[in-house]
C-alpha cells in the first residue's frame, strides 16, 4: 500500500470526533477500529464496499470501479439508495480487467480509457474512479490515471483510494469521505447562500428517508444545500463549504467529514437522528437552535416548536389506532447501533415490550440510553450467534424480530414475525410519518393469520386415530410393472372402532380449526370396500374415497 | 454458425456475468454438511453471499480466509488453515470447498501444495473433507468457476479403478451451473422413470430449493453426501448436462472408465428426445412409462398452442453459455429468431453452434445497445436486465443467475418435456402479455380529425 494511502488511514483512525475513539488509550486510538479479521469467522464489506455505499448515493455521478469482476459483477445495484433525478447511479461501470490486463500490467491504460469512454458515453459532472485489491496490490497509480485524464478531458475524475483489503466497510466509508474532502467539496459556489442552509451527511443507505424529513425542513424554511446523502447530486458535495450546519444523520461512519468542515470551513455539526419521534423533534430543535447562533432569524426557535407541538399530536393520534394491535407484542431488537433508541420508546409507548436490543457497536453513552429507556442493563446483549438466535425465536421467546437483513432468515426459518430495519430495506420508516409506516410494517408482520397455520403441526405429526384406513393397492406400477399384488398391504383399520365413537364424518386428523374444510355430506362415499370386512357403514362414510390408483412411484 | 465478438473497448458496462468463485460456492453448496471458503479478502465474499442470498432468498453459509495485504504477499497457507479449524470449531462440516479469488491468485500461491501438507500434518482435520479449486475472479465467469469445482471434486474423491465394476442402474448425473434445484428434480424424475437410480453432483436441489427445516445448522441443508461422491466410480454411465460439465465427465472416465455423454441442451422437443433416447439405452426399457410419453405428447401440444407467439420474434439473449444456448436453441426450434446474443465466457465450443449470426462477449450494455438496433421484441437474461427493458419499453424473461426481482428462481424449470413446455407457455404468455392497439396511422393512414371526437383521444404508447 503506498505510503499516502497508510497516512491517510492513520489519520482517519485517529478521529478525535468520535466518542467510541476519544476514550481509548493513547496507543488504541492510534490503531482506531481495526480489528484483525478471523479466518472462517469474518463477516462484512470491505473498505471498497464502504466507499462505494457512503458515495453511491451520488446519484448523477459515474461510479467507475477499477477491479476484476468479483468487485462489482456481484454487488452493482444492490442497494435501495433511492434517486429523483439522475439513474446514473444505478449504471455499473467497471474496467473488469482480465487475466492479461494484470499480468501485462496494463491496468492504468486501461482505466484511462475506460474514463475516456465513460465521460464520452454519458457526460456525467464527475467520474469516481474506485481503487480495488487486485489493482492496488500491482501498483496501479489511479491518483496520476485520475489526474491526467481531468486535465485532458475536462471532466473531474476523482480517486476514491479504499482497496478492500485495507480494512472494513467503516474504513472505507471513511476513506470515501477523505476524497470528497481532498478533491470535491470546496469546487463549486452556490449561486447564492442563506442563513437557512445546512448540510446532510450520512443518510446514505435508506430508501428515500430523507423525502419523509423533508417536508419539516420546507416548512420551516431550511435548504438542503450541501448532501453527502441519499439523493445527492455532485454539485451539492461540492458546495458543502458554504452551508451553515453540518446535521450527521444516524451515523458516525462519515464523521470525519463534518469535522474537518468544522476545521476547515467553520461549519459546526451536530449527530442526529430522523428515527423515532421524540428523536425526530430533537434534530430539529437543535438544528433550529444552531443556525440561529450562526445568523438565522430567531423566530425559527418558535416556528420550529410550534411546527414539533402539532406534528406530534397529529402523530399520537394516527399511532394510537396501532395500540391494540401490537400492545404486548414482545419484540427482539437486533441492530448494529444505536439509532433506534427513540424507536424503542415509541414502541414502548404503544404497548410493546421490548425483551432484549444488541449493544454490538454502541458506545457507552449508548448503552447508559438503553438503560434508561428499558430500566435496567439485564436486556442489552452483545452479539448472538445465528443458531442461538434461532433457538431463542424458535422457542417463542419473541414475538417479533426487528434486525438488519443478516438474520432475515434466522427469524422467518423459526417461523417469526420480522421487521427489517437496517440498511438495504425498501420502506422508509423516517420522521414523524415515518413511524406510521413503521407501525404498520409491524402490525402487518405479527398479525398476519399465517403464523399459525404454519406453526401448527403437519399431518404426520398427530399420529393416525379412528378412522385410518390403508387402501389396497390396485393395478400395477406404471414403471416397474410390478403388479399391486405383490406390494398390497391388507387394509388396516385403527383399533376401537365403534360406530358410535365416530362422528358422523368427521375429520379426525385434522388439527383443530381445519375439520369443517373436510366436511362432506353423508353420502357422497359409497361403503363398498371389498377387502375390508371389518368396517361398519357408518365409520366407512368418515371416509375419504380409497380407489387410489398408483399414481407416481 | 455464429462468430464471437469480442468488443474492444475498456469501459465495461452493467456487468452480465457473477464472477468465477461464486459458481464454485454454488456448487460447494451442493454438498451436503458443507461450508464454502473463499481464499481471499473478506470483501468478496460479503458480496457473493449477499448476491446468492437476494437470489435464493436463504441464509447462505460462505465464509472468507479474510486475507488482509501483509498475508497476501507472505502467502495465505496459515490463513487456510485456521479458516479450516475455526471453521470445523463452529459448524463440524463434513466438506469445505475452497475456492481462490483474484487477489490471492495475483500473488500466486502454489495452494494445493500447501492445503496437502496442512491436511498431512493435521491428523485431526480427518472428518472433513476439503477441496480446493482454482477461480480467479478474472478469468470466465460463474459457469467457469462452477466447472472447475466439480473437476475438482471428482478428482479429489472419485477413486481410481482399473476395472469396470458396475451397478447398472445407478448413472451419474453431473448438472452444469444453469439448472435451477427445480430443473434438477425435473431430470432426477425423468432418469428414476426408467428404473435408474441417479448419483446427482452436485445436487442443489436439496439443499437451496427452499424449505424450512427443523433446526438452524452452519452448513448446506441438504446435497449430495459426501460419502456418495466416490460411487460415482460405480455408475454404468455418466450423464453430464451442459458442455461445462464435460471436463468433470471427462476425469471420471479417465479415472474409473465410466463411458459419458454430454448434454448441450435439456430443453426443447429434440435434445429432450436425445436424452429420453439415451435413457431407453441404458436401462433397456424399449417402451417408456406413460408418464413420459403423456409429457411428450403434451409439449407437442404446447408447441402447437405457442408456435403463433414464437414464430418470426426477434429475440435478444444474455447468458452464460450453457444457458444460452439451452434457451436460444429452444426458441430458435421454434421459429423465433435469436436477434441478440450475448455471453460471458470464451471457453466453451457452444458459440459456434448458437443459432444466429454473432455472439458478443460482453456486459448488459451491449445487450441493451445492440437489441436495440436489432429491433428485439423480447429479451431474455438476469434480473439486471430489467432497467434495459425498462427503457426499451420490452418484456424480460428472467433466467439465470440472479434473479433478485421475484421469488421462486429455484422453482423455475425449464428442461425435460415438462419444463420445456413450460417455457413455451412463459414466452408465449409474456409476448401475449404486450398490448399494442392498431391505429390508422400505424398503416400509413391520416387519424380522425380530432373535432369529430366527443371524448378526447386516448394517449398511446
Ligand atoms: S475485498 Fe478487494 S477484491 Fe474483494 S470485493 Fe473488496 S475490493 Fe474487491
Amino acid at each position: 500500500m503506498s505510503d499516502a494511502l497508510k497516512s491517510k488511514i492513520a489519520d482517519v483512525f485517529d478521529e478525535p470526533g468520535c466518542d467510541h475513539n476519544v476514550n481509548k488509550e493513547e496507543r488504541q486510538r492510534k490503531k482506531g477500529c481495526a480489528k484483525p479479521l478471523t479466518p472462517g469467522a469474518a463477516a462484512g464489506g470491505c473498505a471498497f464496499d464502504g466507499a462505494k455505499i457512503a458515495l453511491q448515493p451520488i446519484v448523477d455521478v459515474a461510479h467507475l470501479v477499477h477491479a476484476p469482476l468479483a468487485c462489482e459483477g456481484n454487488g452493482w445495484d444492490n442497494r435501495g439508495a433511492a434517486s429523483s433525478g439522475s439513474e446514473r447511479y444505478r449504471t455499473g461501470f467497471t474496467t473488469d480487467l482480465t487475466e492479461l490486463d494484470i499480468v501485462m500490467g496494463h491496468g492504468e491504460r486501461k482505466l484511462y480509457r475506460a474514463l475516456r469512454e465513460v465521460i464520452e458515453a454519458e457526460q456525467p459532472p464527475a467520474v469516481f474512479v474506485y481503487a480495488t485489491c487486485v489493482p492496488a496490490l500491482i501498483g496501479d497509480d489511479i491518483h496520476a490515471v485520475c489526474k491526467a485524464a481531468t486535465q485532458t478531458f475536462g471532466t473531474p475524475c476523482i480517486p476514491v483510494n479504499a482497496p478492500g483489503f485495507v480494512g472494513s466497510k467503516n474504513l472505507g466509508n471513511k476513506l470515501a469521505g477523505e476524497a470528497m474532502l481532498d478533491h470535491v467539496i470546496g469546487t463549486v459556489e452556490p449561486a447564492e447562500t442563506t442563513p437557512y442552509d445546512i448540510n446532510i451527511v450520512g443518510d446514505y443507505n435508506l430508501s428515500g428517508e430523507l423525502w419523509q424529513v423533508k417536508p419539516l425542513l420546507d416548512r420551516l424554511g431550511i435548504r438542503i444545500l450541501g448532501s453527502l446523502a441519499a439523493d445527492a447530486r455532485y454539485k451539492q458535495v461540492a458546495m458543502m463549504h458554504r452551508a451553515k450546519v453540518t446535521m450527521m444523520v444516524c451515523s458516525k461512519a462519515l464523521i470525519n467529514v463534518a469535522r474537518k468542515l468544522e476545521e476547515r470551513y467553520g461549519i459546526p455539526y451536530f449527530e442526529g437522528s430522523f428515527y423515532g419521534i421524540s428523536d425526530t423533534s430533537e434534530a430539529l430543535r437543535t438544528m433550529c437552535r444552531m443556525l440561529v447562533e450562526r445568523g438565522a432569524d430567531a423566530a425559527l426557535l418558535d416556528r420550529c416548536e410550534a411546527l414539533i407541538a402539532e406534528e406530534e399530536a397529529a402523530i399520537w393520534a394516527q399511532l394510537e389506532p396501532f395500540r391494540p394491535r401490537v400492545a404486548g407484542r414482545r419484540v427482539l431488537l437486533y441492530t448494529g447501533g444505536h439509532k433506534s433508541w427513540s424507536v424503542v420508546a415509541a414502541l414502548q409507548e404503544l404497548g410493546m415490550e421490548v425483551i432484549g436490543t444488541s449493544v454490538r457497536k454502541a458506545t457507552e453513552e449508548d448503552k447508559g440510553r438503553v438503560v434508561e429507556i428499558m430500566g435496567d442493563d439485564k436486556h442489552m446483549f452483545d452479539n448472538m450467534a445465528p443458531k442461538d438466535m434461532y433457538r431463542l425465536l424458535k422457542e417463542a421467546g419473541a414475538d417479533l424480530l426487528m434486525s438488519g437483513g443478516r438474520s432475515q432468515f434466522v427469524a422467518l426459518k423459526a417461523k417469526m414475525p420480522w421487521v427489517d430495519v437496517n440498511q438495504e430495506k425498501h420502506e422508509p420508516y423516517a420522521g414523524y410519518m415515518g413511524m406510521v409506516d413503521l407501525l404498520r410494517a409491524i402490525d402487518r408482520a405479527v398479525n398476519n393469520p399465517m403464523w399459525e397455520e404454519l406453526r401448527s403441526p403437519a399431518p404426520w405429526d398427530t399420529p393416525l386415530e379412528q378412522g385410518a384406513i390403508l387402501p389396497a393397492h390396485r393395478g400395477a406400477c406404471p414403471v416397474t410393472g410390478v403388479p399391486a399384488a405383490a406390494t398390497a398391504r391388507p387394509v388396516t383399520y385403527a383399533p376401537g372402532e365403534a360406530a358410535g365413537d365416530l362422528p358422523p364424518h368427521a375429520a379426525t386428523v385434522m388439527p383443530n380449526g381445519a375439520a369443517s374444510l373436510a366436511e362432506a355430506p353423508p353420502s357422497s362415499v359409497t361403503p363398498s370396500f371389498p377387502t375390508s370386512p371389518t368396517l361398519s357403514p357408518a365409520a366407512l362414510s368418515a371416509l375419504p374415497s380409497s380407489t387410489t390408483d398408483f399414481e407416481d412411484c | 454458425m455464429a462468430k464471437l465478438i469480442h468488443p474492444r473497448r475498456a469501459l465495461s458496462t452493467n456487468p452480465l456475468k457473477s464472477s468465477a468463485p461464486l459458481g464454485a460456492a454454488l456448487v460447494y453448496l451442493g454438498i451436503a454438511r458443507a461450508i464454502p471458503l473463499f481464499h481471499g479478502s473478506q470483501g468478496c465474499t460479503a458480496f457473493a453471499m449477499v448476491h446468492l442470498v437476494r437470489h435464493f432468498k436463504e441464509a447462505v453459509p460462505l465464509q472468507t480466509t479474510a486475507m488482509n495485504e501483509v498475508s497476501t504477499i507472505l502467502g495465505g497457507a496459515d490463513q487456510i488453515e485456521e479458516a479450516i479449524e475455526n471453521l470445523r470449531k463452529k459448524a463440524a462440516p463434513d466438506f469445505i470447498g475452497i475456492a481462490s479469488t483474484a487477489l490471492t491468485e495475483t500473488r500466486g500461491e502454489d495452494v494445493p501444495g500447501e492445503l496437502k501438507l496442512i491436511l498431512r500434518r493435521r491428523a485431526d482435520f480427518a472428518d472433513t473433507q476439503v477441496v480446493y479449486a482454482s477461480t480467479p475472479d478474472f478469468d470466465g465467469g460463474m459457469q467457469d468457476g462452477w466447472a472447475r469445482a466439480v473437476e475438482a471434486i471428482v478428482t479429489a474423491l472419485v477413486p481410481e479403478m482399473t476395472e469396470r465394476d458396475s451397478d447398472l442402474r445407478q448413472v451419474n448425473l453431473l448438472c452444469g451451473s444453469h439448472l435451477t434445484p427445480a430443473d434438477i428434480e425435473e431430470l432426477v424424475r425423468l432418469i428414476r422413470a426408467f428404473g435408474l437410480e441417479p448419483l446427482v453432483l452436485p445436487d442443489i436441489s436439496t439443499s437451496l430449493d427452499g424449505h424450512v427445516s427443523d433446526d438452524w445448522s452452519g452448513c448446506s441443508q441438504g446435497g449430495t453426501p459426501v460419502a456418495r461422491i466416490p460411487d460415482a466410480a460405480r455408475s454404468a454411465f455418466t450423464l453430464a448436462i451442459g458442455e461445462q460439465m464435460r471436463g468433470a465427465a471427462q476425469i471420471i472416465e479417465d479415472r474409473a472408465l465410466v463411458p459419458y455423454r454430454v448434454f448441450q441442451s435439456v430443453t426443447g422437443l429434440k435434445p429432450v428426445d436425445a436424452l429420453v433416447r439415451t435413457l431407453m439405452g441404458l436401462s433397456g426399457v424399449q417402451d417408456p412409462p406413460p408418464s413420459v410419453k403423456r409429457d411428450r405428447a403434451r409439449l407437442l401440444d404446447a408447441a402447437l398452442d405457442a408456435h403463433f407467439h414464437t414464430g418470426g420474434v426477434k429475440v435478444a439473449i444474455a447468458a452464460d453459455p450453457d444457458l444460452m444456448f439451452a434457451l436460444g436453441t429452444a426458441l430458435a426450434s421454434m421459429g423465433a429468431e435469436i436477434v441478440t446474443a450475448v455471453t460471458t465466457t470464451p471457453h466453451t465450443p457452444l458459440i459456434d453452434r448458437m443459432p444466429c449470426e454473432q455472439v458478443i462477449l460482453g456486459d448488459l450494455g451491449d445487450f441493451e445497445r445492440q437489441a436495440a438496433e436489432a429491433g428485439a421484441q423480447l429479451l431474455i437474461t438476469h434480473s439486471h436486465g430489467r432497467h434495459a427493458a425498462h427503457r426499451l419499453h420490452l418484456p424480460l424473461l428472467r433466467a439465470g443467475f440472479p434473479i433478485f426481482d421475484r421469488i421462486g428462481a429455484q422453482d423455475v424449470c425449464r428442461t425435460g418435456y415438462r419444463g420445456s413446455r413450460a417455457f413455451l407457455y412463459e414466452f408465449a404468455n409474456l409476448m401475449q402479455a404486450q398490448h399494442h392497439r392498431a391505429t390508422p396511422q400505424d398503416f400509413g393512414a391520416a387519424p380522425i380529425p380530432e373535432e369529430f371526437d366527443h371524448d378526447p383521444q386516448p394517449t398511446r404508447h
